[in-house]
């Protein structure tokens, strides 16, 4: 019970930091309504340009079109979860140059905790609403048969996904501490992982795929939590628990990110002046 | 458990540079900003720490903080380790960086308090007592309100100050809380921090280049250029070795008919047909026994003592560190 309430104080500090953040941009409201609309059009592109596929083909990699859109509306939710909470991470490479993480290490929270709210933004939840209603409706159109085990991985599969995205949010703003000048990298791996997550797997050919969707893991964000609410066997050849170890994957995958985090920040070097 | 509260033992910092050196290729190459400091400090005690641009101060000082990680050597800061219990070292002290903020630039001064109290989790009554006592040193009242990117320099620093000192850190290091204030605000800060050491519950450290706040606050003196402690003592301690020496300047009503010989007193100049003369005492003889002695053969107009300047003694040891005083310590 201590630790309960140790928890939901510090839960607390984090909301006023938040406030803090909140109050702080409402001099910038006026263009609150535009970014959020802006936002919202996201996902509605992205599932467009998947859609365009079937224009000239009836099956894509084996999989039909509402099977593809719910893999895209897996990877979609996922995407703007992870987005919507630790999206702003990739900023620690400005406060990393400029050494303003020094103000960040002298309180006693938490780096990663107070970096999250210092940039939070609420008009990414736009993406993520979109991307709900684009699952919910694949998800209704495809011909799922419902079992206890699939209505629990409609609801694990997308926060496995976020969880993973966020480790990738995370682990891949970490090289920042080494590498001043790391530039788009991070993007490059998590809007690509993204759009890689839109489509099924079986896309892609050879070491590409061996190294995107198993090495690195995003076949567990869409692909494969797909294929076990559709009830489907891997056109790939892996035994159907596969379908079912996101959340084990997405586990590890934080177990990793959180490593080189940690490790990152002993590396951080501040600035001379 | 010791009074120690700062224990520092070989401590090392090493950067390592890059540089372009061609189209392509790069250099590498380290360099050691802080080279193998030993330091120690005991409870209550005000440390000024000096030395000239780029010796290593805000190295260190970001090492004893938990903002860097040493590249070698021990540091224990209130018996913690400071990187691996950052957050646990956080809670206990409390630190000005001059050139970063800790306030929140976009909200009113008064804000950044508050978030302060729940960040720090100071009970509500500490945190109004000691609130009431910054606006009232550092007379804080006129800003309060005003968002702190619409403060001036000044009066930003002095809510650093506060904003470092709220949840009543039992350790301040203060990176030169007074750059780029005019005398006044200076003033302000000085006297503040004189009321904070005379306490005597807070250890401060503090580096900065004005030679005013090294005479009016520090008792211990640790220099150090080049990464490495030159000198650890008193500013007295730093006059007696470079020989500084204090002067003695009289007026006469006329010249004296023989020259004064005590112990280690020079006369090192006379003007005005030998009515102005200007003494300096190596310590010897003190400023009393030389007028005294003057009283006895002269009739005296007007006597003035003039300390030693620090300004002198602090180039002399900036210049002369050079070459390093300490043998060259291994790598470890
Ligand atoms: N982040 C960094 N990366 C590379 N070199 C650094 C870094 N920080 C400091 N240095 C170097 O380390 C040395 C010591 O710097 P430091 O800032 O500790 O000096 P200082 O004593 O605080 O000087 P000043 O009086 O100018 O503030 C300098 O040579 C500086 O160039
Ligand atoms: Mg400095």
């Amino acid at each position: 019970m201590a630790d309960l309430s140790e928890a939901t104080r510090r839960l607390g500090i984090y909301r006023r930091l938040l406030g803090a953040q909140v109050r702080s941009h409402s001099s910038y409201r006026a263009s609150f309504g535009l970014d959020l609309t802006a936002n919202a059009l996201m996902p509605l592109l992205d599932v467009a340009a998947v859609l365009a596929m079937f224009r000239v083909t009836k099956t894509l990699g084996g999989f039909n079109a509402f099977e593809v859109v719910v893999m895209f509306g897996f990877s979609a939710t996922a995407f703007t979860l992870a987005d919507l909470a630790v999206g702003n991470i990739e900023r620690i490479r400005f406060y990393v140059r400029q050494g303003t993480l020094d103000a960040v290490l002298i309180r006693p929270l938490s780096v990663l905790g107070q970096l999250l709210t210092l940039d939070f933004t609420i008009r990414r939840v736009g993406r993520l609403v979109v991307a709900l209603a684009v699952l919910g409706f694949a998800v209704s159109r495809a011909n799922i048969v419902w079992t206890p085990g699939r209505m629990i991985m409609l609801i694990a599969g997308p926060l496995s996904g976020a969880v993973f995205f966020s480790a990738i949010f995370v682990g891949t703003a970490t090289v920042a501490f080494w590498w001043i000048d790391s530039g788009e990298f991070a993007n490059g791996f998590t809007y690509g992982g993204k759009d890689f997550t839109s489509y099924p797997i079986t896309v892609y050919s050879g070491l590409f795929r061996r190294v995107f969707a198993y090495s690195l893991g995003f076949a567990f964000v869409g692909y494969y939590p797909s294929l076990a609410l559709l009830g489907r066997a891997d056109p790939l050849g892996l035994p159907a628990w596969v379908s079912w170890s996101s959340p084990l994957v997405a586990l590890a995958t934080a177990v990793v990110a959180s490593v080189v985090w940690r490790f990152g920040v002993r590396h951080y070097r501040s600035t001379g002046s | 458990m010791s009074a120690l509260v700062i224990d520092v033992r070989g401590l090392r910092k090493e950067f390592t540079i890059t540089r372009k050196a061609g189209r392509l290729r790069r250099t590498r190459h380290t360099v050691a900003a802080v080279d193998g400091i030993d330091l120690r400090v005991g409870r209550g005690e005000l440390l000024g720490y000096l030395g000239p641009n780029g010796a290593g101060k805000s190295t260190t000082l970001k090492m004893l903080t938990g903002v860097l990680m040493p590249t070698s050597g021990e540091v224990r800061v209130c018996g913690l380790v400071p990187v691996a219990q950052r957050r646990r070292l956080a809670a206990r002290i409390g630190v000005v960086f001059g050139q970063r903020s800790q306030l929140w630039w976009d909200l009113p001064l008064r804000d950044s308090f508050e978030l302060a109290r729940h960040i720090w989790r100071v009970p509500a009554a500490d945190h109004a007592t000691r609130l009431a006592r910054f606006r009232r040193e550092l007379d804080l009242d006129d800003f309060l309100d005003t968002p702190v990117r619409q403060l001036s320099l000044g009066q930003r620093m002095r809510s650093e100050l506060t904003i470092a000192l709220l949840h009543g850190p039992e350790v301040v290091f203060l990176d030169e809380p007074t750059i780029g204030l005019d005398v006044v605000s200076k003033q302000a800060v000085r006297a503040f921090l004189t009321e904070l050491r005379d306490r005597g519950d807070t250890t401060i450290v503090l580096t900065t280049h004005d030679l005013a706040d090294i005479e009016r606050l520090c008792r211990r003196l640790v220099v150090i250029d080049r990464g490495r402690v030159v000198h650890d003592g008193t500013l007295g301690a730093l006059h007696e070795r470079y020989g500084s020496r204090r002067r003695v300047l009289v007026e006469l009503d006329e010249q004296l008919s023989a020259p004064i010989e005590l112990p280690g007193v020079v006369q090192e100049s006379s003007s005005a047909n030998g009515r102005l003369i200007t003494f300096s005492l190596d310590g010897s003889t003190t400023a009393g026994e030389l007028v005294g002695r003057l009283a006895s053969v002269a009739q005296l107009r007007d006597i003035s003592v003039q300390e030693p300047a620090i300004e002198d003694v602090i180039a002399r040891l900036y210049a002369s560190s050079t070459t390093p005083p300490h043998p060259r310590r291994s790598r470890p």
